[in-house]
């Protein structure tokens, strides 16, 4: 799992932004991003142990190229914990009502297996009553 | 051997515990031997059956139907239609289209087609966390733009120009704001603040852009400070709100070993810094000159204005406050134009505004469109309509000082005048959508109860005012109403609104007088003919036992807290009306449909 | 019913951090307020005595800072349980029927609005809008949130908080 962090400069100029954008492009190019809800009702949703497991496959398969990152909220309460993927070449997934059993059966049928979990993602759940 | 076998699925997915398969099962065991079928049906616990999305499933043998999402309150009926009857129970059969659809992802979707995201624009995309992914998505692109390159004044005529008004209530021209603080730039200490105190129940907006992308103020705060020459801040935040707090504190402090916050921003001799100050759960801290008055750590009440805070605010000095929501407009507006953001929206309402949608609606959540949406598309394409096929009655907005918005307004153009004309207003954006279940006459009453708890006490209107005002709407509520009181009820609340000397008070009445004007007829049924159409005030419900439905289970006799039930088994029972507290627990119990409320 | 076998007021240690913690923020401006926040994180409510210490420290009178605490809902001048429940009656709640759980857990405690189990367990309030109205009905045990409450699970919830 690739991890991305700051780095201790000052920013100065414009310049040195334009360095901070090019760097962000260098270190995610070719990687999926994995990205989870952990805003207040995330959390009350249990985003939290869905992150925990998500990172734990992750690990256990020895996944390269991949980051995963906790994000605020998007926005559709009643769809939380929401867990979406965007793949490299920005293909974006939204997988919805997750549990920790979901998400890591996501990392391998998805992430390594290439497979995305239809019945999981935002247009199965909106389908149902 | 069996007429039938009834299959309940016991994935992991599915059932999600073993507890939940037990219980649906136990439940199926139990509706069957009430039907009499014990010895014609078996019901199993199978293994996975594939479906799991749409878990959980039952399936019913040697037909072969499967019914998915079975809740145990479906239980009764595919037992009494399916196994006794041979209906199948078509609103709970397994739907094939939904494990084949095409949307994979949010923005495929009708909820999010429709949205128009600015102030949200990074709020769940970005890792709040790493100031590194703001900046890759043009972050601090605005701050340096408006240090290098523009002077003061063009930063507030750009603000003007754009259009953009308060996001937190009143609208008032966030750019005229700026400029009636920015005399005297270098020679006077002065403030920005930003209002985090999200106290309207039901809004969240705030919350959610702290929590999720905290730096789109910081920066926002910074460019204000540039633009009237102050060189501190505060952001004040409810309590209530730690992952905000935790998150704004995180960006603060990268933001400032960025060297984006403190000496010499940019190497252009601007400095600025901010700080965090908690509030301590008191809804009027949301009204501009309370809150400034709270973190000077003293009592949050109120004071008279003029004069206002752009000439004397916080500590006595100039000050701006604006809302979480404004903030995280302005970054794009410098960046994108003020025309852009002015092309965007209703004629005298610019930009979006962001809505927390909740109550009885099937997509709740947050959502971004443009002023002069209209409330219909906002419920029926983007909210995903009423649920259970219920009738949609009126939302509403602007929390405990706005008012709701009848059926007969929902094809209105949501900007800041159209809702104070019917009578409402913008307020910070909560969205309460309403159907018939909810009593219009309980509604005003929860906002007034909300009212008359947070009133500050400082002004006699509104301390005194909404008591008595509350007390008139608990007589209705509890059948002692007449008519003469829907006359106090006006006169007094247009006395309130005169007289009280915040926002919060003027603003206190509006439920009732909302709901008065749109839903005069309720209040009537209530005083003329003691009766709550929507069952909500418990005071004028009564229950009954329907003696033909009523097969003598005992149910709910075993569940009556008052014990008022009585009746033998198998017999029809009979409810105590002196005993009866209203809890409507039989009603809930009951699997027979016999309890009546009226 | 209020009454608890809460221990009150009062270890030396408590009373010191209260101390340094003032002696360190003496200049911020507008500091009674922060000042009873950190009393309250210290001492989880801020009785007479505490509201003392801080207008001693300060200089200021009682009555100011009896003002404040009073002023603000945050701040407990009774001692609370080890395991604070609040129920969000805030408008989504409320229309989702956070009423009916309120009710319910009042029963199931024996406690009323604001009260705390004579064990010291539970305290019980009602509280304003927590911000997760898409799950309403919401309840925050602790630090914990629990959403979309039918009643069914309220067992189960305390359970897990001795």
């Amino acid at each position: 799992m690739k991890k991305v962090g700051m780095d201790a400069v000052k920013i100065r100029s414009g310049s040195d932004l334009e360095n901070i954008r090019r760097k962000m492009n260098d270190r995610t190019a070719g990687c999926t991003r994995i990205v989870v809800g952990l805003g207040t009702c995330g959390q009350a949703a249990g985003a939290q142990q869905v992150y925990d497991a998500i990172r734990q496959e992750i690990e256990t398969l020895h996944l390269q190229d991949v980051i995963l990152e906790a994000t605020g909220c998007v926005g559709i309460c009643q769809f939380e914990p929401v867990v979406e993927v965007y793949s490299p070449d920005h293909v974006r997934t939204t997988y919805v009502r997750m549990t920790p059993e979901r998400g890591a059966r996501m990392v391998q049928q998805h992430i390594q297996g290439g497979n995305p979990l239809a019945e999981f993602t935002i247009g199965a759940a909106q389908n149902r009553r | 051997m069996y007429r039938s076998y009834v299959m309940v699925c016991g994935g992991p997915n599915c059932a999600l515990s073993v507890e939940k398969q037990g219980k649906l099962a136990e439940e199926f065991e139990i509706q069957i031997k009430m039907a009499g079928l014990r010895k014609e049906v078996q019901v199993m616990k199978g293994g996975c059956l594939g479906l799991c999305s749409s878990g959980p499933n039952v399936a019913i043998f040697p037909e072969g139907t499967i019914y998915s999402h079975v809740q145990t309150q479906d239980v009764a009926e595919i037992v009494s239609e399916h196994l006794l009857k041979g209906r199948r129970v078509s609103r709970l059969l397994y739907d094939e289209n939904e494990a084949t659809s095409t949307q994979r992802s949010l923005e495929e979707t009708a909820f999010y087609q429709k949205q128009l995201r600015i102030a949200l624009r990074n709020c769940g995309v970005i890792d709040p966390q790493n100031i590194d992914e703001y900046i890759a998505r043009d972050g601090y692109a605005a701050l340096e733009k408006v240090l290098t390159t523009m002077t003061p004044d063009q930063v507030i005529e750009t603000v003007l120009a754009s259009g953009l008004r308060g996001r937190g209530g009143a609208g008032f021209p966030t750019g005229l704001k700026w400029k009636f603080a920015s005399g005297n730039r270098g020679k006077v200490q002065k403030y920005v603040c930003c209002n985090a105190d999200e106290g309207d129940p039901g809004a969240f907006m705030d919350r959610s852009v702290l929590e999720g992308d905290p730096h789109s103020v910081i920066e926002a705060m910074a460019i204000a400070g540039y633009a009237i020459g102050a060189d501190h801040g505060y952001v004040y935040v409810r309590a209530e709100y730690p992952i905000a707090v935790k998150h704004l504190q995180i960006a603060l402090d990268q933001a400032r070993s960025y060297g984006l916050l403190g000496e010499n921003i940019f190497g252009s001799g601007f400095h600025f810094d901010l700080e965090i100050k908690l509030g301590a759960g008191a809804f009027v801290c949301g009204e501009e000159t309370a809150l400034m008055t709270s973190i000077e750590g003293k009592r949050g009440e109120p004071r008279p204005r003029p004069p206002f805070p752009a000439v004397k605010g916080l500590f006595q000095q100039p000050t701006i406050l604006n809302n979480v929501e404004t903030y995280a407009n302005i970054c794009p507006i410098i960046l994108k134009g003020a025309e852009w953001f002015s092309s965007i929206g209703s004629e005298k309402s610019k930009g979006t505004k962001v809505f927390a949608l909740g109550g009885k609606i099937k997509n709740t959540g947050l959502v971004e469109v443009p002023m002069g949406t209209t409330l219909r598309t906002i419920i029926e394409e983007i909210g995903g309509g009423i649920p259970n096929g219920k009738k949609f009655k009126a939302a509403q907005t602007g929390g405990p000082s706005g008012g709701c918005i009848p059926a007969e307004h929902i094809d209105t153009p949501i900007d800041y005048d159209n809702l104070a004309s019917i009578g409402t207003m913008m307020g910070s954006g909560g969205l309460i959508v309403m159907d018939e279940d909810t009593c219009m006459v309980d509604i005003a009453k929860f906002f007034l109860e909300f009212t008359v708890d947070e009133s500050c006490g400082k002004c006699t209107p509104c301390r005194v005012g909404t008591k008595r005002l509350l007390e008139l709407l608990n007589k209705i509520t509890e059948g002692r109403g007449t008519m003469e009181d829907l006359d106090r009820i006006e006169e007094l609340a247009s006395f309130i609104k005169e007289n009280s000397l915040c926002g919060l008070g003027q603003t206190a009445p509006n439920p009732v007088l909302s709901t008065l004007r749109y839903f005069r007829d309720e209040y009537v049924e209530h005083i003329e003919h003691k009766h709550c159409p929507a069952g909500v005030c418990k005071a004028l419900l009564t229950y009954s036992i329907d003696p033909v439905k009523c097969r003598g289970c005992t149910i709910c006799a075993q569940n009556c807290p008052a014990g008022a039930i009585i009746g033998s088994a198998k017999n029809p029972h009979k409810i105590d009306v002196n005993k009866c507290i209203k809890c409507g627990s039989c009603l809930e119990k009951c699997r027979f449909g016999a309890i009546q409320r009226g | 019913m209020k009454k608890t076998s809460v221990p009150i007021y009062g270890t030396k240690e408590q009373t010191q951090a209260l101390l340094d913690w003032l002696e360190e923020n003496r200049e911020m401006p507008g500091v009674a307020l922060p000042a009873l926040q950190k009393a309250q994180e210290i001492y989880g409510y801020v009785p007479r005595e505490v509201q003392q210490i801080i207008a001693d420290f300060l200089n200021k009178p009682l009555t100011e800072i009896y003002g404040v605490a009073t002023f603000y809902s945050q701040f407990n001048l009774e001692p609370k349980g080890r395991n604070r429940i609040s129920v969000c009656l805030g408008t989504a709640c409320y229309i989702k029927g956070s009423n009916r759980i309120y009710q319910l857990l009042q029963e199931k405690l024996g406690v009323e609005d604001g009260g705390c189990t004579a064990d010291g367990r539970f305290s019980l309030d009602a509280c304003r809008c927590l911000g997760c109205c898409g799950m309403a009905p919401v309840m925050m045990v602790n630090d914990d949130v629990y959403g979309n409450l039918t009643g069914e699970e309220l067992d189960a919830i305390l359970a897990k908080y001795q």
